[in-house]
């Protein structure tokens, strides 16, 4: 029981064969992405209006410029600051309200018909509206009701994002609690657990696992959304970068907010892809 | 055969572009000529190659607003555009029983044909695509920024800049409205950027802003027409690069010359500085805030 495995002659071979094949394969796709690149970089700068696209879309000192601020202009910088607050809050409301609704879209049971409607009217509507017309009528149209305590229009942008978000993720989990198969919350309810457990307990971890990719998907697409709050006043990276452009008439400054953006965006994408794989590899475990 | 007609129509269409682009310098050669030729002696006083001999033909829209005109009648020589229009009149030699008024509307004063008028006064900006269809003489005006609110707000009754630096303003996206509240009025609170002045205003409205700047022409239609209760707080000093406003003539016209020479003394000497505080500065126009 103590020696360690040892693998035969053979084994060593195979895995000797199978590092050399992978190498080779490396070198190849290296080469391979070497010459495409090649042929994309001379095909763009070897173009004729190369020399003007390059001055209008990538000018450094413009970039440095709108990046951190100047004269009057507002740093793309401040205005990022502001996306990221507002891409962590409205994740994360977003997520519990679609929760929340895919919930109250599974009841079961004539009683709670009313409430299964009300949540199913919502995902309807909310996931037709264009998000700029809910931002709209949040941020113009509430404040204009003049109620006491109406939020600043940052929070009713926020919410609208979150409201039309929410119902996209809705379905997801939706989907999710469905493809559980029926039996599961039979087993669970014939061991005595109470509806609500069933689904704490049950359900819900199994689905949640299920929809994991396309959940952060959709997240993924709610962070570059949250720039369109600024259609509400407030300045953003992208506002920024647009007052940039119009005080400099170089677009530069929207080249950097999008670099940002992608940025932003590569450690959600970077687990939305890690998290598929892993739960690829766990469905396929002993096949 | 497909291809035959393509090539038949576009080659028309090179065709006619090119007859167009032949064109267009001829008639922008011909705007110089006329302004070179504009010394002393072209512009005879009271003897100008006019519409009717004798006589000055000013046109403008109707109905004329204020405070560009008063009471929508531009022969009383009241409100800022009847005003200079008198100024200029004088400048080239016709009293004011020479003058003769003529309704144009704004579309068809800079539409290219012919022109029932001289020269036609009613806050056209000079904008190098009208220039392709008719002459402007100097401009007689630089559109200033204007900060307007309603009424009851914490701003209305600001004299100076420095009353507007604790206030929420906000303004359309790239404009020099914008630049006017970051260059001159550099408020403590970031300004709200609007993607038009239509959300500015609905956020001026909700009480989301304290007031928006806006330049004065659209300041004076807003609190007139549009705004319920909509107060001009005050003209701010010039920023940025201003529209200007130009008098229209005929593409080509022999009084272009003549028309900018005295536009150009009315600056000069102060009088148009003078019409603009009396009548876009005054008593019930927007005065200024330093």
């Amino acid at each position: 029981m103590s020696s360690v495995h040892q693998p035969s002659d053979i084994q060593l071979e195979r895995i000797a064969y199978r590092r050399k094949r992978a190498i080779r394969s490396t070198l190849l796709a290296a080469l391979s992405t070497a010459v495409v690149g090649l042929l994309l970089y001379l095909g763009v700068t070897g173009s004729p209006g190369w020399d003007r696209v390059k001055a209008s879309f990538f000018d450094t000192d413009i970039a440095v410029k709108a990046l951190t601020g100047r004269d009057n202009y507002p740093s793309i910088l401040s205005g990022l600051w502001l996306n990221i607050r507002l891409m962590v809050i409205c994740t994360i409301c977003a997520l519990a309200l679609g929760l929340f609704i895919a919930i109250l879209r599974t009841l079961r049971g004539p009683v709670s018909f009313p409430v299964r409607a009300l949540a199913t009217t919502y995902t309807y509507s909310f996931r037709g509206l264009p998000l700029i017309i809910v931002i709209y009528l949040f941020a113009f149209g509430i404040p204009g009701l003049r109620l006491q305590g109406t939020p600043g229009v940052t929070v009713l942008g926020a919410a609208a994002i979150v409201v039309t978000y929410g119902a996209y993720l809705a379905e997801v989990f939706r989907a999710g609690i469905e493809s559980v198969h029926p039996s599961q919350v039979a087993a669970a309810r014939s061991l005595g657990l109470s509806y609500r457990r069933t689904m704490r307990h049950v359900v819900l971890p199994q689905a949640i696992r299920r929809v994991t990719p396309p959940l952060l998907n959709d997240t993924v697409a709610l962070q570059k959304d949250v720039g369109l709050i600024s259609l509400a006043g407030p300045i953003d990276a992208i506002r920024a970068a647009q007052i940039n452009q119009a005080g400099t008439a170089n677009f530069t400054p929207y080249v950097v907010a999008g670099v940002l953006f992608v940025l932003l965006a590569l450690p959600l994408i970077g687990v939305t892809d890690w998290v598929t794989l892993r739960a690829a590899r766990r469905q396929n475990a002993g096949t | 055969m497909v291809s035959r007609f393509t090539l038949l129509t576009t080659g028309g269409a090179v065709l006619a572009l090119a007859a167009l682009a032949g064109c267009s310098p001829v008639e922008e050669n011909a705007a110089p000529t006329a302004t070179t030729s504009a010394s002393a002696d072209v512009c005879p006083a009271g003897a100008l190659a006019t519409k009717t001999a004798g006589k000055l033909t000013i046109g403008t829209d109707n109905p004329a607003y204020e405070p560009w005109f008063s009471d929508n009648d531009p022969k009383n020589g009241k409100g800022f555009e009847s005003a200079v229009a008198y100024q200029v009149a004088q400048r080239l030699g016709y009293s004011p029983d020479n003058v003769i008024w003529t309704s144009v509307t704004f579309n068809n004063a800079v539409a290219p044909g012919p022109k029932a008028f001289d020269f036609d006064i009613n806050q056209f900006s000079i904008t190098p695509e009208r220039r392709n269809a008719v002459d402007f003489s100097s401009p007689y005006y630089l559109v200033r920024q204007t900060v307007i609110t309603t009424k009851g707000s914490k701003i209305a009754n600001a004299k100076t800049l420095a009353d507007l630096q604790a206030a929420k303003l906000g303004a359309q996206v790239g404009t020099t409205s914008y630049q006017a509240i970051t260059d001159l009025i550099k408020p403590s609170a970031q300004p709200s950027v609007f993607n038009n002045n239509d959300d500015a205003k609905a956020a001026l409205v909700n009480g989301t802003v304290d007031g928006i700047v806006v330049d004065l022409p659209t300041a004076f239609y807003m609190t007139a027409a549009e705004l319920k209760d909509g107060v001009i707080v005050g003209q701010l000093p010039q920023v940025g690069v201003p529209e200007q406003f130009g008098l229209v003539l005929d593409k080509g016209s022999a009084l272009t010359g003549c028309v900018s020479t005295a536009v150009d003394q009315l600056r000069q000497d102060g009088t148009l500085a003078v019409l603009e505080k009396t009548w876009l500065a005054g008593a019930d126009g927007a005065p200024e805030l330093q």
